[in-house]
């Protein structure tokens, strides 16, 4: 190749594409580089059976960053995104709960379980809005290391000490306790209603191998209320045409800054000279060289396989090999010839076109859990699912429908494996738990597909199938995410960048750290 | 009591929210849920389904139906052939804009014009010594708008034909439900989209089968303020709202020609005469003093002002029609009177009046925006109308 790369960015996830628009915007040349057909990583649109298009892996989108898509002008880009208007949380006994993003049929609704509940609920979501605000700047922010005197961390510090200050000393003290307490404990402090609580602690869980009652969960439900659509943080929506549709918004926004992708060009390795990244050898052997590498695979992948231990130092190699995983969740996609029919509120009514949460009471997502500790699936899972088409109903042939059923806990590692049996036996389970409520879903399916943690890391190489690159916990988050040494997306390996959802603020549609990554590198010369 | 429409017995069921809005005397629905959220995007990500009826529409008929109409609007009717529609403004003899709407030539002597504006008189007067009968069927005639980038399939399944020829601005008929209308390929939202012309003692039927078609295609039924949200991105004006029509206007600042308010394309100066003619000759001559324009408000200037505050940004959900100051250079220079958030675009749109000077696409100025109750000063750019445009909407 004639053309010197001012960087290669390896792997076009959303976040790897993100990068590539902002170095691209900036003015370098730009490479990215995808081992598969598409781009997009987990966020792609895939025609499974012919006719039905889904979102195969990701599926919801709210944690976009507001400024990636105005800074690169996704709509125009063909970026749509379509808020979810409820919840809706279908119950054993026949009753349900549903959760209306309209304040006085919501508060209706939830009091019709719990008066006191309905009114805390308002207040908890002003809370919460606050504790959102509190954190947003943080997702914008390069982790400074407190451990070290650097200019760059000091400074870094001293912005945290001051905007920690500003959100005020009560404030301050409840963020903590969302840091550190479980989910379901959390909760406890404000609401009585078994579902309700349950329903919102799933947002701590989601992706975790963790129940609602392990400490740290009420993190990763915070992680999941600052996403915002137009100023509405903890709105979710979905992306018309399908998260596909997202990558390929930030795809065209790359390649209209100059940056140029290449799909189905896997990376071998990554070429280290006298100590520093010099470029890539794609599986062809074809050698690329750039003054700078942007690594949008999972951290074990880019360090151990990629640039290989024989580059790094062994207690660096160590923390990257002791840096957790553990995916629990596992992804049924399901095409539809009608919609189900929940005996506890029949008909093609608005609670479809919402989230549909199975999360009956923290209980059962305790269980479900407990079962996954000791190394088998739920039998009785957590799921929350979607069905796209009645929002773009172009996803399936006129009248048809699409399925989205995110399944949790579906661990890495089950007892005997992840055999062909045992994949069938948790698409069984799925669809038999969902069947509790919806008698008619059985009869309805046309075509299943089945995602467990291993299909996720065989085909998307995401290490233990972990949605968000590693476990989202504060063990491993912020400056020491995904470890000490390579916190900030610089790496030990000079001119090797981390710029995906291994580095901080961490998964999820964000694209923060692609966006935090870029801004960084141009800042440091690249 | 406000009338109600001819698909009143319908849309009634469906407003939630006991909210409505006042349109030419009829009551139409704001918004049928409680939020009109989803009507709104629906717009864009399947179809949605207005009831229209209130527009006005005249039947003008006879030998001379194309001579009274391309003498009284400033676009050229007599080019338009059978089967087409336009939309232009017209104007009094003063080239001030009386009111605006579309003319679809149904046949080489039949014509219907629609507007928002009573125009009865207006042509009557202008049809003086003409062979031609104008006949106001406002009433007699429903319409519907079927709009969004699934209206085709929809119309497509439940007229059982093909409207692949339909293009543009063009015109055909079908029957719907056992019924004959007209399908104009025509709509207020810049999408793909179609309006559909019925008798009124046979709107229900045309309802129902829309209604039923449109179920395997995500259709929502949608209101005046998520219409009022799809036009705004799309840039098109509001009498009333953007423009005070020459017969409302107290004095003469109040009224627009059509050159300040961005319509000069649809000004054929070459035509032998048409009302106002010469009026906006001579405009033309001394350059239009101002021009309707599209704004853009920067974002993070808007989030400063909020966070100082304390806030975050609060987004209108809807269209706000209060008139707002625009500045430049510490001076006023004009001012927006549509303004609001697209939640498809992510930015905050405007139309304003700008001096000459300032309407240039690419020129900065600033806003008045409200803020915790204080009033302050956003920039803003100019930019080109439409904010959206999707190519779908001509394919």
């Amino acid at each position: 190749m004639a053309r010197a790369w001012d960087a290669i960015v390896v792997g076009a996830g959303h976040n790897g594409l993100v990068c590539a628009a902002y170095l691209a915007r900036a003015g370098r040349r730009v490479l990215v580089l995808e081992r598969r057909e598409r781009v997009g990583g987990a966020a792609v649109t895939e025609e499974v059976f012919p006719g039905f298009r889904f979102s195969v892996y990701s599926y919801v989108v709210s944690l976009l960053r507001p400024e990636i898509v105005r800074e690169l002008d996704l709509p125009r880009h063909g970026l749509h995104i379509v808020p979810l208007e409820s919840t809706f949380t279908p119950l054993p006994g026949g009753d349900y709960l549903a959760q209306w993003n309209d304040p006085d049929r919501n508060r209706r609704e939830i009091a019709r379980h719990s008066p006191r509940d309905a009114e805390a609920v308002e207040e908890f979501g002003r809370w919460m809005h606050r504790m959102a605000r509190a954190v947003r700047p943080l997702l914008a922010t390069i982790p400074p290391d407190p451990a070290s005197l650097g200019l760059r961390d000091l400074s870094g510090m001293l912005r945290l000490v001051r905007h920690l200050r500003a959100i005020g000393r009560s404030d301050l003290h409840e963020l903590h306790r969302l840091l550190t307490m479980s989910a379901a404990d959390f909760l406890d402090r404000w609401f009585e209603c078994e579902p309700l609580k349950a329903t919102k602690s799933a947002s701590g869980i989601i992706g975790t191998l963790a129940g609602p009652r392990s400490p740290g969960t009420a993190y990763v439900l915070l992680h999941h209320y600052i996403g915002e659509l137009d100023g509405v943080f903890r709105a979710w929506g979905i992306a018309r045409g399908g998260n596909g549709a997202v990558s390929e918004a930030i795809a065209a926004a790359a390649r209209a800054a100059g940056a140029e992708i290449r799909t189905a060009a896997p990376v071998g390795r990554v070429l280290v000279e006298r100590g520093r990244a010099v470029g890539v050898v794609l599986e062809s052997g074809e050698e690329i060289r750039a003054r700078a590498l942007a690594s949008n695979a999972d951290p074990r992948h880019t360090f151990l396989d990629l640039v290989g231990e024989a580059h790094l130092e062994p207690g660096f190699a160590a923390a990257v090999r002791r840096y957790r995983y553990r995916g629990a969740s596992a992804k049924v996609n399901l095409a539809l010839a009608e919609l189900p029919d929940f005996t506890a509120l029949p008909g093609a009514g608005a609670h479809l076109r919402g989230a549909i949460s199975v999360s009956p009471s923290v209980a059962y997502l305790e269980r479900a859990y407990d079962e996954a500790k000791y190394g088998a699936f739920s039998r009785r899972p957590y799921l929350d699912i979607v069905i796209p088409t009645l929002i773009d109903p172009t996803m399936a042939p006129p009248g048809r429908h699409v399925m989205s059923v995110f399944a949790q806990y579906a661990p890495r590692h089950i007892e005997g494996g992840w055999t062909e049996a045992q994949r069938a036996a948790f698409g069984d389970t799925v669809v038999e738990t969902l069947a509790e409520y919806a008698p008619n879903l059985p009869r309805a399916i046309l075509g299943r597909q089945v995602l467990t943690p291993e299909d996720i890391e065989r085909t998307l190489g995401l290490a233990e199938g972990n949605i968000f690159q590693g476990e989202l916990s504060v063990a491993q988050m912020f400056f020491l995410r995904p470890v000490p040494g390579a916190s900030a997306y610089r790496t030990p390996v000079p001119g090797l960048w981390l710029c995906g959802s291994g580095a901080h603020p961490g998964g999820g549609v964000m694209g923060a750290a692609g966006r935090n990554a870029a801004l960084r590198m141009l800042r440091e010369g690249v | 009591m406000l009338r109600t429409t001819p698909f009143h017995a319908r849309t009634a069921p469906l407003v939630q929210g006991w909210a409505y809005r006042r349109w030419a005397g009829y009551a139409v629905a704001s918004a049928y849920e409680l939020s009109h959220e989803r009507e709104y995007h629906a717009i864009r990500a399947s179809a949605a389904l207005f009831d229209i009826s209130p527009l006005r529409k005249y039947e003008v008929r006879g030998r001379d139906a194309a001579r009274l109409l391309d003498r009284v609007v400033t676009r050229d009717v007599r080019a338009l052939p059978p089967a087409r529609v336009l939309y232009t403004p017209w104007c009094d003899g003063a080239g001030q804009v009386l009111d605006d709407g579309t003319i679809a030539r149904r046949d080489e002597t039949v014509f219907r014009m629609t507007c928002s504006e009573p125009n009865l008189r207006w042509l009557g007067e202008n049809a003086r010594g003409l062979e031609v009968e104008i006949e106001d069927v406002s009433e007699r005639l429903a319409a519907l708008a079927l709009q969004g980038p699934a209206s085709r399939a929809i119309l497509e399944a439940a007229c059982d034909a093909s409207l692949g020829a339909l293009g543009y601005f063009g015109l055909g008929r079908a029957r719907l439900g056992g019924v004959g209308v007209e399908i104009s390929r025509t709509g207020y939202t810049g999408d793909l989209g179609y309006e559909i012309w019925v008798e009124a003692e046979s709107a229900l039927a045309v309802w129902d089968a829309l209604v039923d078609a449109g179920r395997a295609h995500a259709l929502v039924p949608a209101g005046l303020l998520a219409l009022d949200l799809a036009r705004l991105e799309a840039g098109l004006l509001l009498i009333d709202v953007d423009y005070v029509p020459a017969r409302k206007a107290l004095v003469p600042g109040q009224a627009s020609s059509p050159f300040e308010l961005g319509l000069g394309w649809a000004v054929k100066l070459e035509k032998d005469f048409f009302v106002g003619k010469r009026a906006l000759e001579a405009e033309v001559r001394r350059d239009p003093s101002s021009r309707l324009a599209g704004l853009e408000l920067e974002w993070e200037p808007l989030e400063r002002l909020w966070s100082a505050r304390g806030l975050a940004v609060r987004l209108p959900a809807t269209v706000e029609r209060t008139s707002v100051p625009v500045y430049a250079g510490g001076r006023q220079v004009g001012y927006a009177t549509t303004h609001g958030w697209s939640p498809l675009l992510k930015r905050y749109l405007a139309l304003a009046h700008l001096a000459a000077r300032w309407a240039e696409p690419g020129t900065r100025v600033e806003m008045e925006v409200t803020v915790e109750h204080r009033r302050e000063r956003c920039p803003a750019r100019v930019v080109k109308k439409p904010f959206y445009d999707p190519p779908r909407k001509r394919a």
